[in-house]
């Protein structure tokens, strides 16, 4: 045996090492150990990033390093430019201008919740070479294969001198996209809102962070998981009726995730009433995949839930958290701790029901967000509403789905993923929920997408609920009854007046269709007086003013 | 404002002996109904005046379902709508014609 000594001498193995080592000794200069002066941030920048780096800008769904985005948004493009954005989410007006001033080229996300108007803009303007519109796990796993970052712009409570850093509630995308640079030899600079000698809790270790700046003001949080209850109308109530007697009674589902909205806020603040008359009590949503919805805070004193693991937190619910320790995943210093990736996977594999609302159904039942002038993003909502095929382990409501969808009962027994759309069949300004075509598939052509943009596919969608019932996909045996029974249940849209009243009525009779009447609950009793909270005030009464509502959901 | 009026023969009589009742609220995406048993119990006319153009297939189809569902005889409907959607518009159908129904103390 000879080895190939001559080509290992040749190749350097080291590039990226020694390429964070450049970065280091020219950024030196603007730091005393690990701390850098607010002011010198652009200058810190201009040092450690160079023209096409993979830059994470942290950039969650909830909370921001806006300074660190703000000050990236100063850079020369002369010095940096051609950088590729890979973000989960696109939230802050600087997380597009880096693209309008050419310090950014590409971009890889997730979700672009309050930028969706200006990214579809930008993105029909030429100014965005656009990557791929990701679910949360699939960005984040993409950082370890072939999106790891060369730079990582985080932020925090506070940090010490050695680095740890402590995120409290918010840890959220934090530890996967440091972990993704640091272990790669790339850079990772921190914004904290304070330097403490001693940090709470170690949420992530110092030895992955390079730099600290400390901010003016502290950074922002996006409060986007309140709903307030003053808004929930008795459409949405009966829809959250018919979910709990439809679907969580005969399933029996008690590990779930909500998706956010108002729909399912009011799933939340029915079940210490309506579910609670109905004798559900520790037999349905027992175990939640959650971000912190003060909505489901009812029911919480009430008893109903046991555990929440949450991707992210919620803005006025620490204190909360703090106090039901029982409840919610808190450190040794008593609060709440989330991580988004690892919640994604709970909620893709260890539970039974995903149930969220969407904003177009097409007649196969494929479901999206994304409009002609609104590029909204996916989020988690792509994993938590798609059935698993790597889960083995098995559960009464899987098992039942999985008898359903396979009919016959021959062949090896099966389980299925609850996947619920639950929608109103208009929506804002009476635009119908339920299409003939997706506006996403005019979108990816227009965009020269390679994949129109569909955030849950038909056929990974169970039931979906309206106000005129529940259809059940599961039982559908032909393409035409599948789209029959989606007909049957849009209501006066144009594509539910189109549908063939024989072959509803059939379905009907079947129970794969299922109307309110079906099963025993009167449309007049979906009233207000069935929430068990009907303000925010309402909510923060049930806590004993733990809640802390942020000031915009203050209306008193 | 567009107005439209709907003409309707019905099984039955509604129920109850109530003279009128409005329910609903005239807001954006809410509407008001006024219900007044003055016709002749097989005779049903819907009255409706909205802000929103080009719905009139919709309306027909949601008090058509509505009349073949309660057969409100007797009753003269009349619709002031907010830009409400059909479900809104279905719910607040049958509130008022169940208070209708409800009899005099």
């Amino acid at each position: 045996m000879t080895a190939p000594t001559d080509r290992t001498t040749k190749r350097a193995w080291d590039t990226a090492q020694r390429s964070r080592d450049e970065r280091l000794a020219a950024a030196s200069r603007y730091a005393r150990g690990k701390i850098v002066d607010a002011a010198d941030t652009t200058k810190l920048l201009e040092a450690i990033v160079r023209p096409g780096d993979r830059v994470c800008l942290e950039g969650d769904n909830q909370k921001q390093a806006d300074f660190l985005a703000s000050r990236l948004a100063e850079v020369a493009p002369a010095i940096i430019n051609n950088l590729h954005i890979v973000q989960s989410g696109i939230v802050l007006p600087e997380h597009l201008d880096l693209f309008a001033l050419g310090i950014a080229k590409k971009l890889d996300f997730s979700y672009s919740g309050p930028q969706s108007v200006t990214l579809a803009r930008a993105l029909k303007g030429g100014k965005i070479e656009l990557g791929a519109v990701h679910t949360y796990l699939e960005l984040f796993s993409r950082y370890f294969i072939d999106l790891t970052p060369q730079v990582a712009l985080t932020v925090a409570r506070c940090a010490d001198r050695d680095g740890n850093l402590y995120m409290g509630p918010n840890t959220e995308d934090s530890p996967v996209v440091i972990e993704a640079t640091a272990f790669k030899q790339g850079i990772v600079v921190a914004q904290v809102n304070e330097v403490v000698d001693k940090v709470p809790r170690v949420d992530v270790a110092g030895d992955r962070v390079d730099f600290i700046v400390v901010t003016p003001s502290p950074f922002y949080v996006e409060p986007l998981f309140t709903r307030d209850p003053a808004q929930i109308t008795e459409t949405q109530i009966l829809g959250a009726m018919l979910a709990i007697k439809g679907i969580y009674e005969p399933y029996g589902v008690k590990r779930l995730n909500h998706g956010i909205g108002f729909n399912t806020a009011a799933i939340e603040l029915i079940l210490p009433t309506f579910a609670e008359r109905l004798g559900l009590k520790g037999k349905i949503a027992t175990h939640f995949a959650l971000n912190p919805h003060p909505t489901l805070i009812p029911a919480i004193e009430n008893g109903w839930v046991e555990q929440i693991h949450s991707f992210g937190s919620e803005v006025g619910m620490d204190d909360y958290m703090r106090a039901r320790p029982d409840i919610f995943f808190t450190g040794r210093d008593g609060s709440m701790s989330s991580n988004r990736m690892y919640c994604q996977a709970a909620g893709l594999y260890a539970t039974d029901l995903f149930i969220g609302s969407t904003l177009q159904i097409d007649l196969q039942g494929n479901s999206s967000t994304f409009t002609r002038d609104r590029i909204a993003g996916f989020g988690g909502a792509p994993n938590m509403g798609s059935d698993p095929h790597g889960r083995r382990h098995a559960s009464a409501p899987w098992l039942k789905a999985g008898r359903e969808a396979s009919g016959d009962g021959h062949g090896l027994p099966r389980g299925r993923k609850l996947v619920v759309q639950i929608v109103e069949t208009f929506g804002e300004k009476l635009v119908p929920t339920f299409v003939e075509n997706l506006d996403s598939i005019e979108l990816a052509k227009a965009l020269d997408l390679a994949l129109p943009p569909v955030m849950i596919y038909g056929d990974d969608v169970t039931h979906i609920v309206t106000e005129e019932g529940i259809a059940n996909l599961l039982l559908c045996r032909t393409p035409y009854e599948r789209e029959q029974a989606i007909r049957g249940v849009a209501g006066y849209t144009d594509v539910g007046r189109a549908r063939d009243r024989k072959a509803v009525e059939e379905l009907r009779a079947r129970k794969v269709i299922q109307r309110p009447e079906d099963l025993g609950i009167d449309v007049l009793d979906a009233n207000r007086s069935l929430l068990a909270a009907r303000s925010v005030k309402d909510l923060m009464h049930w806590s004993g003013d733990l809640y802390d509502p942020p000031r915009k959901f203050r209306n008193w | 404002m567009d107005n439209l009026k709907l003409s309707y023969a019905t099984r039955t009589p509604a129920a109850g002996d109530r003279q009128s009742v409005l329910v609903g609220v005239v807001a954006s995406g809410n509407l008001e109904v006024l219900f007044e048993r003055k016709l002749a119990p097989h005779e049903c006319v819907v009255e409706i005046a909205t802000p929103i153009h080009g719905y009139d297939e919709v309306w027909k189809a949601v008090v058509e379902d509505f009349v073949e569902r309660v057969s409100p005889g007797g009753l003269y409907i009349s619709i002031n709508d907010g830009g409400a959607r059909p479900d809104i518009v279905a719910l607040r159908l049958m509130q008022g014609v169940k208070t209708m129904e409800v009899n005099h103390e």
